[in-house]
């Protein structure tokens, strides 16, 4: 009786278990640790999308998504942890959500083959698709948002930085300093002077850079922030009374966390952005009846439409947009990571597709490309008002100047493949 | 005066107003340790659990409103009323001489006459106990603090060093309230110690344990007190601290600015506190003012330790700390 009862127990359980398997997302989420305040509206907004395609949508394409949470913390060693545990469970994708993690995990899973996205973090250079044939880098890189935060500044000076000085201060890392050597290209191309402030981990004393800023008055500094960093450094260019329309921080560097602890202080700060702001657009709509007001969201949803949680809806949209095409073009709905990489590889988010998600005017369209594992490589300036606690997008996306930066990634992701005996595809 | 002079000049009194805050954290080690001879490892994460709980209860927040929603399937969150800082401060400091008598009664209590390292393991474990019990109470989200403390530049020493020099110096507002408070605070524990029956009874056991417990002094409450106290300049730090980043994990890493403090000045000595927070101080900024540039910046973390193991080759019990003698 015993062996019967558990026999149809299993059998029971093998028959359930693919309905809530067959698309299986790992995501690598930090919502302890130090930084927990970024983490957890990401995990949120990413989570609540997906359950919102379960709840309306009956998943993709018949198939529910089963996100599987996994906590890294932010640390690397947890992260590669969690890739090794999750795996083996048919993971179509990883998200890392951290440099160090995308870092580890780039040989692992192209021997894997799984596909690595790192959302505007992680190895710039991936973007070479010829070379990294696994790994995508969308939308935007850091050495994009390094031309894109100086083409801004130029606008503003009205055309020129001639004779102009701007500062980078920076998490004193190997994230931190991506920037710079796009940023030194950028100041011989223009004729700006670029002075470097570095800040140590974690960031919490910052009255030495703080005081050079102050000594040395440049016209625009940037921030390659990440964590306490950020609500250090604003508060402190508040305290030495910098023009904060001038302090431009990286898109890690500009969510509610980082200016609502200064308080009216970091009215006026300025980030980079690839997505839109608040929760005007239909699908947060969608999000707040039938996912959180049905107490179905994975937080408290306190963060529906801070910038981190739209983060993490852009990229379960963008994500969900990649799922569909891989099912269409293998013609079955439950789908391989090969198929998902190979849709990747000719992935098309139009504008028109984005207002049909309800997602219109939210973030720029995308078109990827065998030879391009990012688009649409485009970044925006959004501004904080300290009044209404909100972020609004102040200019339409801008272009990176991609005669700087398309050199810098040839050479660096040349480099990549030399290292590691990697023949470059020809992706004809 | 040539601006490098004037840059110099204001670097200095920046040095001083970061030590006073590194001495704020650094004295909170030198109580337990002077009573007990507890390296309290958990230092850090009690200036982070105070500040949580300072926030939480100013602003109505429920304690462990995640455990009691996921459990009973309510939505709760907020009480719905604002406590005033004051008596946010009051509430908090009774939280924190709680969590002495609990650290007291549940740990230590269990672990007289243990090897010192067996007291730093426990406090190791604490560490990490209160950082899950934060995070549990009071959530992870970062938290605003403000308990009306001032930031920005002082005005009147901009204008005066103006004037003086053609050139305004900075000096931040709350830096400025750290300062006195730190003084007061230095100057309190000071009194305690020398002028209450619990202050003596505190440096009896301090100078001799067993000595002390054979005139009837209770070492239960001795070390109830003392942790009492350093939740309390915990709380302090957290409040400065905290006024400066929001309230978040990262507070509890502030210990990492203490230790060098704590190797200077000597691990018993509240002046030492005190003076070792302004060495240190001074010294990473200059450093990193005059040499920082020359090597791309970023000095100040592993200067701080090169200055204090300067001095502890020279004199390894510390500025101020008492001289170590064993008799064979």
């Amino acid at each position: 009786m015993k062996l019967k009862l558990l026999a149809a127990t299993a059998a029971a359980l093998m028959a359930a278990a693919p309905a809530f398997a067959d698309l299986t997302i790992p995501a690598l989420n930090y919502r302890t640790g130090p930084y927990a305040p970024s983490g957890i509206p990401y995990a949120d907004g990413f989570s609540d999308y997906m359950t919102l395609l379960n709840e309306r949508d009956g998943g993709i394409g018949g198939e529910m998504v089963n996100v599987v949470e996994c906590e890294t913390a932010y640390n690397t060693e947890k992260g590669v942890e969690c890739y090794e545990q999750t795996k083996g469970d048919n993971a179509l994708l990883y998200i890392p959500q951290s440099t160090g993690i995308t870092y580890q995990l780039i040989p692992k899973a192209s021997a894997d083959g799984i596909p690595i996205w790192s959302l505007a973090y992680g190895r710039t250079s991936a973007v070479n698709g010829k070379v990294f044939e696994w790994v995508f880098n969308l939308p935007v890189t850091y050495w994009d948002g390094a031309s894109v935060a100086v083409k801004y500044a130029m606008e503003q000076e009205g055309g020129s930085l001639e004779g102009k000085k701007i500062a980078l201060v920076y998490h004193n890392s190997a994230y931190g300093k991506e920037p710079i050597r796009t940023l030194e290209k950028l100041s011989e191309k223009h004729g700006f002077e670029l002075v470097l402030l570095a800040v140590d981990h974690p960031g919490q004393e910052q009255k030495s850079q703080w005081l050079q800023v102050r000594q040395q008055r440049p016209d625009y500094v940037f921030m390659w922030g990440w964590g306490v960093m950020n609500q250090v450094a604003i508060q402190e260019a508040a305290n030495v009374r910098f023009p904060m329309d001038k302090f431009i921080g990286i898109w890690w560097s500009g969510s509610e966390a980082d200016v609502l602890p200064v308080g009216d202080g970091a009215n006026g700060y300025k980030s980079l952005t690839f997505h839109g702001a608040g929760t005007d657009f239909p699908v947060f709509g969608e999000i707040k009846s039938t996912v959180i007001d049905a107490g179905k969201a994975a937080g408290d949803g306190t963060k529906w439409g801070e910038v981190g949680y739209n983060k993490g809806v852009y990229t379960a949209a963008v994500l969900a947009e990649a799922i569909r095409a891989a099912q269409e073009a293998s013609g079955k709905s439950n789908i391989s990571p090969a198929d998902l990489r190979d849709a990747l590889e000719s992935l098309e988010v139009t504008e028109a597709r984005f207002e049909e998600i309800g997602l219109g005017g939210f973030a720029p369209a995308i078109s990827l490309s065998c030879a391009s594992h990012s688009s649409p490589r485009l970044a925006a300036i959004q501004q904080w008002n300290a009044a209404d606690k909100t972020w609004s997008v102040l200019t339409d996306y801008m272009e990176p100047d991609f005669e700087i930066v398309d050199p810098l990634i040839e050479e660096d992701s040349m480099a990549y493949a030399s290292e590691n005996g990697i023949e470059p595809r020809s992706c004809e | 005066m040539p601006d490098q002079v004037l840059f110099a000049m204001e670097v200095t009194l920046n040095g001083l107003m970061a030590g006073v805050l590194y001495s704020l954290v650094a004295l909170g080690f030198v109580l337990i340790f002077k009573a007990s001879g507890i390296f309290n490892y958990a230092q850090g994460v009690m200036a982070l659990f105070a500040a949580a709980t300072l926030v939480g209860i100013m602003d109505g927040q429920v304690p462990f409103s995640h455990l009691i929603n996921a459990i009973f399937g309510t939505d709760l969150h907020h009480f719905g009323w604002h406590v005033p800082a004051l008596l946010a401060i009051v509430l908090t400091v009774g939280v924190m001489i709680v969590l002495a008598w609990l650290v007291q009664k549940l740990v230590m209590r269990h672990l007289v006459n243990q090897e010192p390292i067996i007291l730093f393991m426990a406090t190791i474990g604490l560490a990490y106990f209160l950082e899950g019990l934060s995070d549990l109470m009071w959530g992870s989200s970062i938290k605003t603090l403000d308990v009306g403390l001032p930031q920005g530049i002082n005005d009147t020493i901009d204008r005066v060093t103006f004037d003086a020099f053609g050139y305004g110096f900075f000096i931040d507002n709350l830096d400025i309230v750290a300062a006195i408070i730190a003084a007061l605070l230095v100057i309190a524990l000071m009194a305690f110690n020398q002028y209450t029956k619990e202050g003596r009874a505190l440096r009896a056991v301090a100078d001799d344990h067993q000595a002390a417990l054979s005139v009837g002094i209770s070492l239960n409450f001795i070390w109830v007190l003392v942790w009492s106290l350093a939740g309390f300049v915990a709380l302090v730090a957290g409040m400065m601290w905290g006024a400066k980043s929001g309230v978040q994990f990262s507070l509890s890493l502030i210990a990492l600015k203490a230790l060098p403090v704590l190797m200077l000045g000597g691990f018993t000595s509240i002046p030492g506190a005190i003076v070792g927070g302004l060495i240190i101080g001074v010294g990473e900024k200059l450093f990193e003012f005059l040499i920082g540039p020359m090597v791309g910046g970023a000095t100040e973390n592993w200067f701080a330790y090169v200055l204090a193991l300067l001095f502890l080759v020279f004199r390894p019990q510390g500025l101020f700390g008492e001289k170590i003698i064993e008799r064979v």
